[in-house]
């Protein structure tokens, strides 16, 4: 659970004055926090861990290691459920 | 067992074992660090690729395994309360502890819940008012920024319903408590590629010099794993003792500077038992006093848990590279995945987790393995 895996920023967006972006992963789009590597852009590749971006890497940078991660069966923590509760009982439409 | 054509550049990972073979004149004992890396060098067979006298041995960064039982036995005791919405990222939720693992605990109808971020839990948080949201912080550095921006976030938001138990283990104080025991026999290290992209390397640095022993940096593709390896071994060769970045491409010594500055704002350095292998001095971090409305163990009386591990069990020993996987006579027997009696066998990452995933529980020895690649056109 130790390692970042990298994905492709395809939208930025601000959530009660933080920094977060869509990044997708293969198939699988997830939000993730961008406080800690400010400078991203859409289109950038970064690594993320639980979450939260980490550090920019290159775009064969984040295939090969996409690659690897996949083969190593390190890519579980992308289906936890997404959490889209917003108070009684109610959920996001 | 991968062959080298496998790699994703076979050639160049063949110039690397080759000229490894060339300048390797002595016995040396290497340890990778990262259990990432563990897992990498496992499924590819790096290890048989290698000198007979090069020896790799599997080191603690696995967070999962680490985590002592007594944690565990916490977190279940408060996972198990009514009031409690229990939070954890999906590796800890099969871990045993004294008492069955968090699944069972959630067929018992607890409110266990699995997050892909700890900010998940600010959601759960807002919808449940009437609940306490408690997260299961485990990890290492890489993993500490993200625990440490949600306590941030629910004190700048005044959100009072989410607490952490906190379990959170640091790299470089575990190098320098294999070092230091009298058993040592590591004499080079893989540093961690994704803790260094947070921390850089600059706290490597000291431990190199004090120490004598060369860390290099390292990423986990087989590859890096080769490149790192052969990197230690010109060090070992050559006398020298130096921290090296492998991974340049990902990191530099300097690290994240504003994951860092959330971390040391919200945590600070504690002393932390390591499951296996006993409480290491300022191994860890804990929250800071100005956090304390949000430490799940100040918030739960959760009563110091008596437990009692395997006797069997080596894995102190193999999390310190003073012993292998197949050194336990449990191993692959009565420990196994389904029932692991130790930290090494509790989460994929993990080295005896790792052996047995990749079938190393149904062959004894290193040369019947690689026999068995030399005679289908693997490397000698």
């Amino acid at each position: 659970m130790c390692l970042a895996i990298p994905g492709k920023v395809v939208e930025t967006f601000d959530q009660q004055g933080m920094r977060m972006a869509k990044v997708q992963f293969g198939g699988i789009v997830r939000e993730a926090c961008l406080e800690y590597v400010p400078e991203t852009q859409v289109g950038d590749y970064v690594l993320v861990h639980v979450g939260f971006a980490i550090s920019r890497v290159d775009e064969e940078e984040a295939q090969r290691t996409y690659q690897l991660l996949e083969e190593l069966d390190q890519l579980t923590e992308l289906k936890a459920p997404v959490v889209d509760e917003i108070g009684d009982g109610r959920r996001k439409p | 067992m991968k062959y080298l054509d496998e790699y994703r550049d076979g050639r160049l990972a063949g110039k690397i074992v080759e000229e490894i073979h060339r300048i390797q004149t002595k016995p040396w004992v290497i340890m990778e660090v990262c259990g990432g890396q563990t897992h990498s060098i496992v499924k590819h067979g790096i290890d048989y690729l290698l000198p007979r006298e090069i020896e790799l041995v599997h080191g603690p960064g696995c967070p999962v395994c680490v985590t002592p039982l007594e944690m565990i036995d916490k977190a279940h005791a408060i996972a198990r309360r009514p009031d409690v919405i229990f939070c954890s990222f999906g590796d800890m939720l099969r871990v045993p502890g004294s008492d069955g693992d968090l699944f069972t605990i959630k067929s018992q109808g607890g409110d266990v819940r699995v997050v892909y971020s700890p900010l998940d839990c600010l959601k759960i948080a807002h919808a449940h008012p009437d609940k306490q949201v408690v997260f299961f912080a485990i990890g290492f550095e890489t993993t500490a920024p993200a625990n440490a921006m949600l306590v941030w976030r629910a004190q700048q938001e005044g959100v009072k319903n989410v607490s952490m138990l906190v379990s959170h283990v640091l790299v470089p104080p575990a190098i320098a408590a294999i070092l230091q025991s009298p058993l040592n026999r590591v004499q080079g290290f893989l540093g961690p590629g994704h803790v260094c992209a947070v921390m850089g390397y600059r706290e490597y640095e000291p431990l190199s010099a004090q120490f004598k022993v060369p860390i290099v940096i390292t990423g986990f593709e087989p590859l890096d794993i080769l490149q790192g390896i052969l990197m230690t071994i010109r060090q070992l060769e050559a006398g020298r003792a130096e921290v090296e970045n492998e991974y340049s491409r990902v990191l530099d010594r300097e690290g994240n500077k504003p994951a860092q500055r959330l971390v040391f704002n919200v945590f600070e350095v504690a002393d932390r038992k390591w499951r296996g292998v006993g409480t290491i001095p300022k191994s860890g971090y804990k929250l800071r006093w100005e956090f304390r409305e949000h430490d799940a163990e100040k918030l739960f009386d959760v009563k110091e848990i008596d437990t009692l591990e395997s006797e069997v069990c080596i894995s102190g020993q193999i999390l310190s590279g003073i012993k292998k996987p197949h050194d336990c006579p449990a191993f692959g027997a009565e420990c196994n995945p389904q029932h692991p009696l130790g930290a090494t066998m509790v989460s994929a990452e993990g080295a005896c987790a790792a052996y047995y995933a990749y079938g190393r529980h149904l062959k004894r020895d290193k040369d019947d393995v690689k026999l068995t690649a030399i005679s289908m056109g693997g490397p000698a």
